[in-house]
């Protein structure tokens, strides 16, 4: 009584199966889970430290809750990306894997998105606390408020405007972003993991990309003659900006962030061209990264 | 090595291809004054190695609130020297944040200047009305620089207007600000009739001032307001207004 199983060649549930594996082994480790929690105290921390009008309270708190989200979900991103691989080389898990049928392209994507779900689970922790943070420091103001003005108009319009100032809906597309940002950040830090030796190596190159992906839009700008007093580079510049452009990701694009926080309106095609090139990133990445991978000898 | 050049030829492929698209986007950004941030020499002296590092990694909105929280530790101790050093960075991280331009301003203009005129340590008075004024400057540099970057937000020209009308008392600059602030779309509601109010008290433009009012005036009982109507009446009797024609009638509307 043998019944032939056929062998799916590509199979979402052994993905699923490694994700959820390294989404587990990912919490365990207790540094991240501190991680999280330091990040919820950068978050408290700017409501105990903002002493300002209203405005400027908002101002400070959402830009230092969002700054700490970036901060730690990048660090988050980066390590836990860095480890992954190197980790079941060494506890020999990786070669029981794949000595299963299970193909190096389900591994590597079963990988990433053991990943991602940390960095959600971890991004919507901290949104969790911020949007509390944010919630008691506008029922404060709107306490305040309602002290300093007779019931009228004039009260209801005070109201209103520290409702504006504390609760935008933009905020939303913002932590979306962040998160995007850094799904980009652990897919590129999978990409090195997929050659590199060492966790190490892998976290220095990817720091490094990192730093240049900020400022890869001023070389491309140079390059493309496009920048505001442009000069005019040596050809061996002009060849060395070009590789810098093409090369390396653009990080900048997601900083839109910074303009949500300081109230002023960014289009929706924006948001989504943000999204958009984000994917991309996220396929390239993967993609040379498996290329990498499936050719490892281990 | 075959596996080395596959993946430069994809990343340089896909470079190639998504090169004009993040051109676009960034100039489209540019358009409404995103990336006004510089990060110049100065700065770097400003922030040392470590902050301009994490300036240059996309953390300039929180080294820029770390700073901000700097400048108010040395607002607690009257340091004003550090706080416009501290300030200058501030803004030059975060040109697109339209409160730090403000309290910039605010502090040069108002806290500054009046800690510069009471300056118990100089006794030349003359000298500390000097001061005074540089902070007025100060102040004056600020909403200026922090509207170029916001070219589309009312809240810093209404700022300068309050800027001009309380301590430089000139009240037709004064005017042409609220006038400014009024052409953009997050304008306060009242900043129109604070053109035409500031208009009224420019010397020379009395006549300009009292059509502005009247067409105010002429709006409806929404625009009737005390100190409307006191101009009103104070433009009437400059001008010499006909009783016929006055709209102000002291005995039936008391000014404010």
């Amino acid at each position: 009584m043998t019944a032939a199983i056929s062998h799916q060649k590509f199979s979402l549930a052994r993905i699923r199966a490694i994700s959820s594996n390294t989404f587990l082994e990912l919490v365990r480790q207790k540094v991240f889970s501190f991680m999280i929690l330091f990040a919820a105290v950068g978050i408290g921390a700017s409501f105990v430290a903002s002493s300002w009008n209203f405005r400027e309270q908002f101002q400070v708190v959402k830009d230092v809750s969002l700054g700490a989200m970036s901060v730690f979900s990048w660090l988050l991103a980066t390590l836990a990306t860095a480890i992954v691989i190197p980790k079941d080389i060494e506890e020999r898990t990786l070669y029981t894997i794949l000595a299963k049928p299970v193909s190096r392209l389900e591994y590597l994507l079963g990988k990433l998105f053991g990943v991602l779900a940390l960095l959600l689970v971890g991004i919507g922790l901290m949104s969790a606390f911020f949007a509390i943070v944010l919630y008691a420091r506008g029922y404060l103001a709107i306490a305040e408020t309602r002290g300093s003005y007779p019931p009228g108009p004039e009260l209801d319009a005070a109201i209103a405007y520290v409702k504006a100032s504390a609760f935008d809906y933009r905020l939303i597309p913002a932590v979306l972003v962040i998160f995007t940002k850094v799904a980009v950040c652990a897919s590129l830090t999978l990409m090195i993991s997929s050659f590199s030796t060492s966790w190490i190596f892998t976290v220095m190159i990817s720091t490094v990309i990192y730093i240049i992906g900020h400022v890869q839009p001023i070389a491309r700008e140079y390059w493309l003659n496009q920048a505001p007093m442009s000069a005019h580079p040596s050809p061996l510049t002009k060849l060395f900006l070009g590789f810098v452009s093409i090369i390396f990701p653009d990080f900048q694009m997601f900083n839109v962030v910074d303009e949500i926080v300081v109230g002023n309106s960014v289009p929706t095609s924006m948001f989504l061209e943000s999204f958009g090139m984000g994917f991309g990133y996220i396929f390239i990445f993967t993609l040379i990264g498996y290329i990498f991978f499936s050719n490892r000898e281990l | 090595m075959k596996a080395r050049i596959l993946a430069f030829i994809i990343l340089a492929v896909f470079g190639i291809i998504r090169l004009p698209i993040e051109a676009n986007l960034e100039s489209r950004q540019r358009e409404l004054h995103y990336h006004g941030a510089k990060l110049t020499l100065d700065t770097r002296q400003r922030l040392g190695q470590m902050g301009f590092v994490a300036a240059l990694s996309g953390f300039r909105a929180l080294v820029a609130d770390v700073l901000w929280m700097e400048s108010h530790s040395a607002w607690e101790r009257t340091e004003w020297g550090r706080m416009k050093v501290l300030f200058d960075t501030v803004t030059a991280l975060q040109p697109r944040n339209v409160t730090f331009w403000d309290m910039s301003a605010y502090h040069m203009g108002w806290n500054a200047s009046v800690a510069a005129r009471n300056n118990e340590k100089e006794p030349r008075e003359a000298l500390r009305i000097k001061e005074e004024r540089e902070y007025w400057k100060l102040a004056e540099d600020f909403y200026q620089r922090g509207i170029q970057n916001n070219p589309d937000r009312a809240f810093l020209f209404e700022g300068l207007a309050r800027l001009y009308e309380q301590k430089f008392q000139d009240h037709l600059k004064s005017s042409e600000m609220f006038d400014e602030a009024t052409k953009r779309p997050d304008s306060m509601a009242y900043t129109h009739r604070m053109a035409a109010y500031e208009l009224a008290k420019a010397p020379g433009k009395e006549k300009e001032a009292y059509a502005r009012l009247k067409a105010l005036y002429d709006k409806g009982e929404d625009e009737h307001l005390p100190t409307l109507l006191r101009l009103l009446g104070e433009l009437e009797e400059k001008l010499n207004v006909p009783a016929k024609d006055r709209t102000y009638s002291p005995s039936s509307q008391p000014p404010n």
